[in-house]
C-alpha cells in the first residue's frame, strides 16, 4: 500500500510502485484534468508539481514520490501565482482547443513561483516543454506577463524595423 | 423541487441548410436549473429564471464554434450573454442537420440558420406577450432577455416561456433579421465558454469520460498498412496485473476495425503494460515495396516523363518556348502526421438496448454509421455522445477508433474506454499525403506570365487520387497565365492519408507561391508587385466555389494590406534577416501574410514575425477567437516546415513527438493579425490561414540567404549545406 500526498490529503493506493503517477492520478484518483499526451515526457501535458517543482507525472514511478506533495490543476487555485495565472489565462482568452492548457497553468505556476517577473528569455526556457498544438503560445506569453504585473508585449527581437 | 416540464414544438424546416428548427421551451423551477438540455433535441430553452439554455451544434475541437454559433442565437434572441448557457448537441444529423468540424464550413453554413433559430425564438416570445395583451405584434420590442411594449408594460422571456411554448413557430426565413449596425454581440469578443473549466481542470474532454465500472483498453496493430494477423499467443498477457481479458478482433474495414488484438484491463496502464507481452505474427508483405526511398525515386522518373494531362489552355508548350525568361524547378512535400493533443480514443458501452459512445470525433455521426457497419446492427440503436476534442486538424474526421472501443466494448461485460497511445496515433494515422511537382512558367518581354505547366506526381489508392490530395489546387498562377496545362501521375500506395488542416492547400500553397516567387525575382520584378499585376489580369475562376468562386479584387485588398503593415516597400534586409510574402485562397478565404526570418550561417533559422491580413467576409463573429485561429494556424504552418513523416517496408518510421519536432513556446514568431471587411458573407478561418505562411517563410529564406527552398523538410543540416553551395 502506498500513501500519497495528492492535494493536501492523503490517499491510499493499492497498485505497483512503478505506475505513472499520470496513470494512478488519472485512472486511480480520478482526477482528470493532468492530461496524456505522449507518455514519453516529450510534451507537457501531464505536468504537475512535487514540493512545487514542475514534473512530467508520465514518467514519474508512483513508488518514487515518497512524501513529496503532489499538486495538480484541480488544486492549483490554492496558491497565489496559481490563480493569478487562471485568471490572466481568462482574460487574455488563451484557450483554443484546451487540451494542453493544464499543463501549460502547472510549469507557468511553477515559474511566477521562483521568478515573479519572468522576462521573455526566462519564459522560453521554462515553457520550452510544453506542447500546444494550436499554437497559442503568443497568448500563453503574454499570460505570464500579465499575471506577474508586467506589460504583454512581447519584448523578443523581432528583427530589424523598416 | 418542482418537476422540470418540458414542451416541444413542431419543427419547421429552414431553407438552404436542409436544417431542422426545433424550438423548445423548459419551463422549470428554482435555482436557474434548466434540467438536462444535452438529451433534447431544441436549440433554445429558456428557464423560468430567465436562464437561456442554447444548444452548440458542432463538435468543438479548439475552433470556437461552441462559443460562435450559440452567439448566433443569443443575438437575435436578444439576451444578455451572462445568462447564456451552452450545452453540446445530441448527435443527431435528422435533428439537427450536418454536425461536423471540417473545411472551416461552419461560419459559412450556419451564420444565417443560428440567427434565424434565435429569431425565431424571439418572435414566440413577443407572440406570447402579445396575446397575453391582446396587442398587436409591432406593438414590443425586446431587450436583454425582456419583452417590452410600447406603454411600458414589460416581461421576462422566463415567464413568457412556457406560454411561448404552445404557439406555432413563424417561418425563421421571413423573419427580419437585425441591422448589422445593432448587434450587440456578433463582433463583439465572448471568450471561449469551457475556458474557466479548462483552467480549473475539468474532466470535459473525450478522454475524460468516466463511467461505473469502465474497464480500460488497448489495442494492438501491426505498424504496416493492410498487415494481417497470423497468430498470436494470449496467455501471458492475460496473466498480468490488472488484465481482464485479452481477444483478437477480425478486421473489417481501413477506414474503421483493422485486424488487431485488444487488452482490458482495471487500468489504462495495465493494459499499456501487457502489450509488452504480446509478440503476435502479422503478415505484413502486403507493405514491403511502400518505402519513402523508392517513392522518391519513382516520382523523380514519372517527373521526367509526361503525365496524364487533367486540362489545359492554349499552348502552353509553344508559349513557354517563345517566352522572355523560363522557369523548371521541382518541389516537393513530405507525408505529415496531424498528432491533435488528445491521444485517439473512445468509450463504449454494448448492452442489449444498444450502443452508447463517447468520444471526441469531428464527424459523430459518420461514426454512428461506421459502428453499425462494424458490429452489423442498426444505426438507431447508436447514440454518440460529443465531447470537446483536444484538438482534431482533421484526424477525428476519420472514426476508426470508435469501431475498434465498440468492438472491444461488445466482448466485454463493461463500458471499456480505448486510448491510443502516442506511438499508436502516429503510427495509426490518416497522413497528409506526400507530393512531388515538377512546375515550368514562362514570361514574357513585358514581364507577364505566359506559360505554366503544373506537373504533380500524386499517390493513389486502386488507381484513384488518395484522400486529402490534389492535383493542382488553387493554384494562382493556373488562374492567370494565358496558356496551361496541368498533368499527373500516379504512385500506386497501402499507406492511409486523410485531411490534415488546410488539406491539399497545405502542400500546393508551397510549391506554387514559392515558384511565383521565384518567377517575380527571375523576371527581375517585386514579388508584390508581380502579383498584383497578374491579379488585374485574371483570367478564370477557381471552379466549385459555393460562394460565388474567385474574386481577385479581395485577394489585391488583402495583399495591398499587407504589404502596408509589414512595411513591405521600405523593408531592410541584411542580418541575414529577410521577409518574402505570399498569398491564398482555401476554404472561402483570402489571406496574404508577409514573414520575416533570420538564418544563421550554421543553417538555423527563426521566423521572427509574420503579418497576416485576411477577408473572410463582412463580418469577423468574435473577434479575440478568430485572431487566435489565425494566429494558431500560422504558428502551424511555420511549425510543419520541420516535420516529415517517411515510411519503410509500409510502416512509420517516425513514433513520438521526439521524432517530430513542433512548434514550441522560443520558435513562436510574434503574429499580427487584421481582417479586411468585405460585403460577401462570413465564412470561416480554421483553414485559410496556414497555406500562405509556408511558402512566406520559404522566400523570406530566400530573401535572408539566397537559398530558394524547394523541398520540405527543411533542416538545418540541409539549409547549412545550401547556404555553403551558394556562395561557392
Amino acid at each position: 500500500m502506498i500513501t500519497l500526498s495528492v492535494n493536501g490529503q492523503a490517499r491510499q493506493l493499492n497498485v505497483p510502485d512503478e505506475m505513472p503517477l499520470l496513470w494512478v492520478l488519472r485512472d486511480e484518483l480520478d482526477l482528470k484534468g493532468t492530461k496524456f499526451g505522449c507518455g514519453v515526457a516529450q510534451c507537457g501535458a501531464c505536468t504537475v508539481h512535487i514540493d512545487g517543482e514542475p514534473v512530467r507525472a508520465c514518467v514519474t514511478p508512483v513508488g518514487g514520490i515518497g512524501d513529496g506533495k503532489v499538486v495538480t490543476i484541480e488544486d492549483i487555485a490554492g496558491s497565489r501565482q496559481g490563480r493569478a495565472i487562471q485568471e490572466a489565462w481568462l482574460e487574455l482568452d488563451v484557450i483554443q482547443c484546451g487540451y494542453c492548457q493544464a499543463g501549460q497553468i502547472m510549469t507557468a505556476t511553477a515559474l511566477l513561483t521562483q521568478n515573479p517577473r519572468p522576462d521573455d528569455a526566462a519564459i522560453d526556457v521554462a515553457m520550452e516543454g510544453n506542447l500546444c498544438r494550436c499554437a497559442t503560445y503568443k497568448r500563453i506569453r503574454a499570460a505570464i506577463k500579465s499575471a506577474s504585473g508586467q506589460p504583454v508585449d512581447d519584448t523578443r527581437n523581432h528583427g530589424t524595423e523598416a | 423541487m418542482e418537476t422540470t416540464r418540458r414542451l416541444f414544438l413542431k419543427s419547421g424546416v429552414l431553407a438552404g441548410g436542409g436544417l431542422l428548427l426545433g424550438f423548445g421551451l423548459s419551463a422549470c423551477t428554482e435555482k436557474g436549473d434548466s434540467g438536462p438540455v444535452t438529451a433534447v433535441t431544441d436549440y433554445v430553452a429558456i428557464s423560468s429564471d430567465g436562464i437561456v439554455t442554447l444548444i452548440a451544434k458542432n463538435p468543438e475541437i479548439g475552433q470556437g464554434v461552441m462559443t460562435s454559433l450559440p452567439m448566433l442565437i443569443a443575438e437575435e434572441l436578444d439576451v444578455l450573454w451572462a445568462n447564456v448557457r451552452i450545452e453540446t448537441a445530441a448527435s443527431d444529423d435528422k435533428r439537427f442537420g450536418a454536425q461536423f468540424a471540417g473545411g472551416s464550413m461552419a461560419t459559412a453554413l450556419e451564420y444565417m440558420p443560428m440567427r434565424q433559430v434565435g429569431a425565431a425564438a424571439r418572435w414566440l416570445l413577443i407572440e406570447a406577450a402579445a396575446r397575453r395583451m391582446k396587442a398587436t405584434h409591432d406593438a414590443f420590442t425586446t431587450k436583454a432577455g425582456k419583452v417590452r411594449h410600447k406603454d411600458g408594460t414589460t416581461f421576462d422571456y422566463g415567464e413568457l416561456a412556457a406560454e411561448a411554448a404552445l404557439l406555432t413557430p413563424p417561418d425563421p426565413t421571413k423573419l427580419t433579421l437585425k441591422d448589422t449596425k445593432n448587434f450587440l454581440l456578433i463582433g463583439k469578443t465572448q471568450k471561449g465558454y469551457d475556458n474557466p473549466k479548462i483552467v480549473r481542470g475539468e474532466p470535459i474532454f473525450g478522454i475524460d469520460v468516466s463511467l461505473p465500472g469502465m474497464l480500460y483498453a488497448v489495442y494492438l496493430k501491426s505498424p504496416v498498412y493492410g498487415a494481417r494477423l497470423i497468430s498470436c499467443d494470449l496467455s501471458a498477457a492475460k496473466a498480468a496485473i490488472g488484465v481482464k481479458d485479452v481477444f483478437v478482433l477480425k478486421g473489417t474495414d481501413m477506414h474503421g476495425l483493422k485486424d488487431g488484438i485488444a487488452i482490458v484491463a482495471t487500468s489504462w496502464w495495465y493494459a499499456q503494460a501487457a502489450r509488452a507481452l504480446l509478440s503476435p505474427v502479422w503478415d505484413e508483405a502486403i507493405g514491403k515495396l511502400h518505402d519513402s526511398e523508392i517513392y522518391s525515386k519513382t516520382a523523380n522518373t514519372l517527373l521526367r516523363r509526361e503525365g496524364e494531362v487533367k486540362e489545359k489552355r492554349g499552348n502552353a508548350d509553344a508559349a513557354l518556348r517563345s517566352a522572355a525568361h523560363t522557369f523548371d524547378a521541382v518541389y516537393n512535400v513530405p507525408f505529415l502526421a496531424h498528432v491533435p493533443m488528445e491521444p485517439q480514443n473512445c468509450t463504449a458501452r454494448v448492452t442489449a438496448k444498444g450502443v452508447e459512445i463517447w468520444a471526441p470525433t469531428q464527424q459523430p455521426n459518420e461514426g454512428k454509421a461506421l459502428i453499425a457497419k462494424t458490429l452489423s446492427i442498426d444505426p438507431a440503436t447508436v447514440t454518440v455522445h460529443m465531447r470537446r476534442c483536444g484538438g482534431g486538424f482533421g484526424r477525428r474526421l476519420e472514426n476508426d477508433y470508435m469501431a475498434e472501443a465498440a468492438a472491444i466494448a461488445q466482448k466485454v461485460e463493461a463500458p471499456v474506454k480505448l486510448v491510443w497511445s502516442r506511438e499508436d496515433d502516429v503510427a495509426h494515422d490518416f497522413f497528409r499525403p506526400g507530393g512531388h511537382y515538377r512546375v515550368r512558367a514562362g514570361v514574357d518581354a513585358s514581364g507577364k506570365l505566359a506559360a505554366y505547366i503544373s506537373h504533380s506526381v500524386n499517390f493513389t489508392r486502386d488507381g484513384k487520387i488518395v484522400q486529402g490530395d490534389e492535383v493542382a489546387g488553387n493554384a494562382f498562377a493556373l488562374t492567370v497565365a494565358p496558356h496551361t496545362r496541368v498533368e499527373f501521375s500516379k504512385i500506386e500506395t497501402t499507406i492511409p492519408t486523410g485531411y490534415l488542416r488546410a488539406p491539399v492547400s497545405n502542400a500546393l500553397a508551397f510549391v506554387h507561391e514559392t515558384f511565383c516567387d521565384e518567377i517575380a525575382h527571375g523576371a527581375g520584378q517585386d514579388p508584390v508587385a508581380f502579383r498584383l499585376a497578374h491579379l488585374d489580369s485574371h483570367i478564370d475562376d477557381y471552379n466549385g466555389d459555393r460562394f460565388g468562386g474567385y474574386n481577385p479584387a479581395r485577394m489585391r485588398a488583402v495583399l495591398k494590406a499587407v504589404a502596408e503593415r509589414s512595411g513591405w516597400e521600405s523593408r531592410a534586409s541584411g542580418n541575414g534577416e529577410g521577409m518574402g510574402v505570399a498569398t491564398y485562397f482555401s476554404h472561402h478565404g483570402y489571406f496574404a501574410e508577409v514573414a520575416k526570418v533570420r538564418v544563421t550561417d550554421d543553417g538555423k533559422w527563426h521566423a521572427l514575425k509574420v503579418w497576416a491580413v485576411g477577408d473572410v467576409g463582412n463580418q469577423i463573429i468574435n473577434p479575440s477567437a478568430a485572431k487566435n485561429q489565425v494566429e494558431g494556424a500560422v504558428m502551424d504552418g511555420i511549425g510543419s516546415i520541420s516535420q516529415e513523416i517517411t515510411f519503410s517496408k509500409g510502416r512509420a518510421v517516425q513514433a513520438n513527438f521526439q521524432d517530430i519536432p513542433m512548434m514550441r513556446m522560443p520558435q513562436a514568431p510574434a503574429v499580427d493579425v487584421q481582417f479586411v471587411l468585405s460585403e460577401f458573407p462570413p465564412t470561416g478561418l480554421g483553414e485559410p490561414a496556414l497555406p500562405p505562411v509556408i511558402p512566406a517563410v520559404a522566400n523570406a529564406i530566400f530573401a535572408a540567404c539566397g537559398v530558394r527552398l524547394r523541398q520540405l523538410p527543411l533542416t538545418e543540416q540541409d539549409l547549412k549545406a545550401a547556404i555553403e553551395a551558394a556562395r561557392n
